[in-house]
């Protein structure tokens, strides 16, 4: 990411290699620079505020991360999100005493549900990934709509407990990054250790032999959606309660920074890779730039234009030191 | 396409293509139009109706080539608005309105050919991940030139693109039907075109007999950043001024209609006479809804669920023939 291109194949294989330790360094660079330009930006509010802010972001770059590395990509999860999100907090208003916890868990089964639809269209239907969640996230946002009557719910509509999931803490932590963490650590362990999970990169990596060798490809895409809805039907209750406030356009176009975060971390477009760590740096630098960017007086207009600029960078960069790495291995072939 | 061309002409084989679907569900759109509101048959409403929804359908005629050519382009709405944008903002410093007519055009087609440049250049990248890319960047810039202004009162000539008539005909439509006809030529008429099908069918086979892909590939989507230019003129045309966010979504509206007209996602199928229709059937569908008051967030499920169903009906079908059921001899048409 960071390393400017090395005509060497080695130093390409090695920017390849240690793209987090890049991604790494360019966070520290990017927050010096930014300290050096407003001393506010490094104090520890600000950080607890950006790190919290980043906490939906990158549970949803996780889903996103399993969609992506299956070559698929899910532009759906933003209605999702509002439609979990809305059914939550018209619950929590309707009933006041209901426990957050089940509100946490009703949002996460319309998540579930919605993803279990999405998933049946790809992998039973064939419909492609882009053509499916563009047709769902339709039908998402205008049941959203509906079920609210074009209403939206505001923070005095809800009990402090609903409120209390994103402002409260345990052990001094807030609970946003701590569910954050929770979800990383799962995640890790599932794509990691378990087969199911190495299986979502078979898929990925090359979906004919993981056909040939006995993997069911249609229940691992199916699965890979039915998570990423169940995570974005999660992020939905806690977005909610983060803002206290409950849209029918919540979240709109929020898919495209998810999935730039994703791109960031280094997870192929094409399928087939992408780590964990990765993503969380990435949704950090997206974190950093959106915190820090008002910070430094860039005027919030050039916000979509940079994020749009990233995205592309960081994509080309992607090919190109894919590229030297497969140069480097047929050469390495020749000899 | 091929094949029907080939096939002895049979009356059953001509009515059973996907496109007589389409007919068959305009009718039915109208019927139900027409008993809902005793409003809806009135030829002015209905001509004017078209002037709202014709702007966007100008995009339809390129991306139908791209669906073909396996590609998609999610960055046209964004195109419109920047070319939007670029042309008032112009025209407010004062350059004439005709060059900034001309040059709405060229921003167009520029931000065409770097979709298309970026996609042929980094063939491992799809063309989901660069038009998405560049999407947000067009909107960007759009935001970064108007920030959160709007830009408008055109000379009088200008509101002509949106608003005129010819004869009683709204001027769009004469323009629609003329590009119509122009591109169903371009597409089924020329070598051009049945490249554009030899790629989508076969794009290795088509590299190797000698078709030179990317040149193909760069100029359809600079038609299709040409084509959003022209729907940035006549949207902005019938507002009157434009703002930043403007055109936002049209991208799902314009690959609903393609799809919905049959051109299969899995490239190297589909007609323009297609996608033309599904033009008119979302169109008048919207003014039918839009009369009886219906919540637009209805029509946004509507158009979903027709998008989904119009692509997984074909693939179901091979499935169901699987399963013992008699194969019908026409199915194959159907799908195609």
């Amino acid at each position: 990411m960071t390393a400017n291109n090395g005509q060497k194949g080695t130093l390409i294989e090695n920017i390849a290699k240690f793209r987090e330790v890049g991604l790494l360094g360019f966070i520290i660079i990017l927050s010096v620079v930014i300290q050096w330009r407003n001393s506010s930006f490094l104090t520890w509010e600000n950080i607890n505020d950006m790190i919290t802010n980043t906490a939906i972001l990158s549970i949803l770059a996780v889903g996103m991360m399993l969609v992506i590395i299956t070559r698929g990509i899910d532009l759906s999860i933003g209605a999702t999100l509002a439609l979990s999100g809305m059914i939550a907090a018209l619950t929590v208003g309707a009933f006041p005493n209901l426990s957050p916890i089940l509100a946490i868990l009703l949002g996460t089964m319309i998540g579930l549900v919605s993803g279990v639809i999405l998933g049946a269209i790809i992998s039973k239907g064939g419909v492609l990934p882009i053509i499916a969640t563009l047709g769902m996230m339709y039908i998402f946002r205008g049941l959203t709509f509906m079920v609210s009557g074009g209403q939206w719910v505001s923070a005095h509509q809800m009990p402090d407990s609903f409120k209390g999931i994103a402002t409260g803490s345990f052990l001094g932590i807030n609970n946003l990054i701590l569910i954050a963490v929770l979800i990383y650590v799962a995640f890790y362990y599932f794509i990691n250790h378990t087969r199911t999970g190495r299986q979502i990169y078979a898929v990925g990596s090359n979906p004919d032999s993981a056909k040939i060798s006995g993997i069911n490809h249609d229940k691992i895409i199916w699965l890979v959606y039915t998570i990423m809805g169940g995570l974005s039907g999660l992020a939905g209750v806690l977005w909610v309660s983060k803002f206290a406030s409950a849209q029918g356009d919540t979240a709109s176009g929020y898919e495209l920074t998810v999935i730039a975060a994703c791109v960031l971390g280094g997870v192929n477009i094409a399928g087939g890779s992408g780590k964990i760590s990765g993503i969380i740096l990435g949704s950090v630098l997206i974190g950093i730039m959106n915190n820090a960017l008002p910070l430094i007086n860039v005027s919030p207009f050039w916000q979509t234009g940079i994020q749009g600029s990233i995205i592309l960078i960081a994509v080309v960069l992607n090919a190109l030191v894919k590229r030297g790495v497969d140069m480097n291995a047929l050469m390495r072939r020749r000899i | 396409m091929d094949q029907v061309n080939k096939k002895p002409f049979s009356w059953k084989g001509f009515f059973l293509q996907w496109e007589w679907m389409l007919i068959l569900l305009f009718l039915v759109v109208n019927v139900i139009n027409t008993n809902l509101s005793p409003f809806y048959l009135d030829s002015v409403g209905l001509r004017d109706a078209t002037m709202t929804f014709l702007d966007k359908a100008f995009m339809v005629f390129p991306m139908v080539m791209i669906m073909i050519l396996r590609d998609i382009d999610i960055s046209v709405s964004s195109t419109v608005a920047l070319a939007s944008v670029v042309m008032a903002h112009l025209y407010t410093l004062g350059v004439p309105m005709e060059l900034a007519v001309v040059i709405c055009l060229a921003v167009g087609a520029v931000c065409g050919l770097i979709n298309g440049l970026l996609i042929v250049k980094f063939k491992e990248l799809s063309a989901v991940i660069v038009t998405l890319s560049t999407m947000i960047i067009y909107r960007g810039i759009a935001y970064i030139i108007l920030e959160d202004q709007s830009a408008g009162s055109f000379p009088e000539w200008f509101g002509f693109l949106g608003w005129g008539y010819i004869g009683g005909v709204p001027f769009i439509l004469i323009a629609f039907v003329m590009m119509a006809v122009l591109f169903g030529l371009l597409l089924h008429k020329t070598t051009f075109g049945r490249r554009i099908y030899a790629i989508g069918n076969n794009p290795t086979a088509s590299r190797f007999s000698g078709v030179q892909v990317d040149k193909i590939k760069i100029i359809v989507f600079t038609l299709a950043g040409v084509m959003a230019a022209i729907t940035a003129l006549f949207l902005t045309s019938r507002m009157g001024s434009t703002r930043p966010n403007v055109a936002l979504g049209y991208e799902l509206d314009v690959i609903a209609m393609v799809v919905l007209g049959g051109i299969s996602t899995a490239g190297g199928k589909g007609k323009m006479i297609g996608a033309i229709i599904a033009v008119f059937l979302i169109g008048f569908l919207r003014y039918g809804l839009g009369l009886i008051n219906m919540p637009a967030q209805v029509l946004m499920i509507i158009i979903g669920l027709l998008l989904i169903v119009a692509v997984m009906v074909p693939n179901l079908k091979p499935k169901a023939k699987a399963k013992g059921k008699p194969p019908k001899s026409q199915d194959q048409q159907i799908a195609g």
